[in-house]
């Protein structure tokens, strides 16, 4: 479904990307873990084409990924994005927010855009929320908000920029219990998180990476529990013993 | 006082001519600085380079050039190549395009203050770069840029004064000429100042409204 090839992405002469391989199958679940700065989100930004890229391949069904290209949104309608910091359109309200891509971009017609819009709000809990505008939600409805609005796109594959990052810690619970749902529902999620406990239940697969490489890849709780690495090792260590 | 009113009475009805010209001036010239503000402003914001360099280099040239110089190029120097306006059409046209250049910092202003995240959010649901601008960024911007937009619109009205350098008749050139005929300076200039003032509260209120609802939320 997503498929990168020795892709390499630099910042003027800072190199971020060195040549990442990777693939993520339908209905797979896998987590990128790794140090700040190691190039993960960068990575997850070049699949929809927020970022370009210098060389490689970043293949989403069999379909090239070029950011200067008008092909990039049939790409960004299948793939996803959901933000760190949810990226809500502030002077629209949360209904607002989920139909606005199936309306303009995929010119659905309103009142189905909004049943629909309707019940993804539902199935992320947010019902009642409807008519809010963004500023009257907590962080972690704004996030359901924002996952309710890649949702609305219909995709084949979600990208998570640590979606829970941005949150206090009493309301990562709510975002990761959704995501969750929607793994379980088959969806197609590639995620970039510090919740290691959410990379062990869920995922399938982790990446870990560091420096623009992947230095480990393997099943979550093989790596997770068992890494064979010495940076991945030192990595897991510090996160989930900082003390 | 009492010789002041009589004055007035007299000159008002002529002097209102002038305030007639001197809204259509005003507001001619807004739209049109509206306008080609949006265009150098859009343009600058493009991410077209090219785009973005003839639009700074305009609103340069236009920065640097007085509006009186800009008005008598119109008017005097415009006919020599062949085009010839009404010093109307000029003072519309020269406050227009003055008045583009402020208008244009103040919307590329607005438009930059938008967070990036909601960019990168538009064009993550597919949205090009219209749509981006059309539903995300201006909707948003909007509000940014009322107030400085107000302030223009009060500046625009006193600069309308200007085209009386080229014979528009508005309400300056109206009291400068019943003031060179009759010598009743102070009665006259008064009561031009106080018609301008008049114009202005409203203009005034109306920033104040729009700022009140900019910090509101």
């Amino acid at each position: 479904m997503i498929e990168l090839c020795n892709v390499h992405k630099s910042f003027g002469h800072l190199k971020v990307l060195k040549g990442i391989s990777a693939s993520v199958a339908r209905s797979e679940v896998v987590c990128i873990i790794g140090p700040s700065g190691s190039g993960k989100s960068t990575l997850l930004r070049c699949i929809n084409g927020l970022e370009s890229y210098e060389a490689g391949d970043i293949l989403v069904e069999g379909a090239r990924v070029e950011r200067e290209l008008p092909s990039i949104v049939a790409i960004r309608t299948k793939v996803s994005m959901v933000f760190q910091r949810f990226n809500l359109f502030p002077h629209r309200t949360a209904l607002e927010n989920v139909v606005e891509g199936p309306i303009y971009v995929k010119r659905e017609p309103r009142l189905e855009a909004l049943a629909r819009g309707r019940n993804l709000l539902a199935k992320v809990g947010l019902a009642e929320k409807v008519d809010a505008y963004p500023a009257q939600l907590s962080g972690g409805q704004q996030q359901r908000v924002a996952i309710a609005r890649a949702l609305a796109m219909q995709p084949t594959a979600i990208l998570f920029d640590e979606p829970t990052s941005a949150l206090d810690p009493e309301l990562v619970g709510e975002v990761l219990s959704v995501m969750r749902k929607l793994a379980e529902d088959g969806m197609t999620m590639l995620v970039v998180t510090h919740e290691m406990g959410f990379a062990r239940d869920v995922a399938d697969r982790v990446l870990f990476i560091d420096g623009g490489v992947i230095i480990e890849e393997g099943p979550a709780k093989t790596l997770l529990n068992q890494p064979q690495q010495a940076r991945t090792q030192d990595f897991l260590r510090r996160v989930l013993h900082p003390l | 006082m009492e010789k002041f009113l009589r004055d007035a009475t007299e000159f008002v009805p002529i002097l209102l001519q002038g305030v007639g010209l001197t809204i259509l001036v005003t507001l001619g010239s807004l739209v049109l600085s509206t306008i080609l503000g949006l265009l150098w402003a859009l343009m600058r914001v493009s991410g077209i380079r090219a785009l973005g360099a003839v639009s700074a280099g305009l609103i340069n040239l236009i920065r640097g050039i007085p509006i009186i110089v800009l008005l008598f190029y119109l008017y005097f120097v415009m006919p020599d190549f062949g085009i010839t306006l009404t010093a109307l059409q000029a003072a519309i046209l020269g406050l227009g395009i003055a008045y583009s250049a402020y208008q244009a910092e103040n919307f590329r202003a607005g438009i930059e203050a938008i967070d990036k995240g909601q960019v990168e959010a538009a064009q993550a649901i597919g949205m090009g770069w219209g749509l981006t601008m059309r539903r995300v960024i201006l909707p948003q911007a909007i509000r940014i840029v009322l107030p400085p937009y107000g302030n223009i619109m009060i500046m625009l009205l006193k600069d309308s004064s200007q085209a009386s350098t080229i014979t528009v008749a508005e309400l300056a050139l109206q009291g400068k000429l019943i003031a060179s005929s009759t010598f009743k300076n102070t009665s006259v200039f008064t009561l031009v100042a106080l018609m301008y003032l008049t114009m202005s509260i409203p203009l005034i209120l109306l920033v104040r409204h729009f700022e009140n609802r900019a910090s509101g939320r």
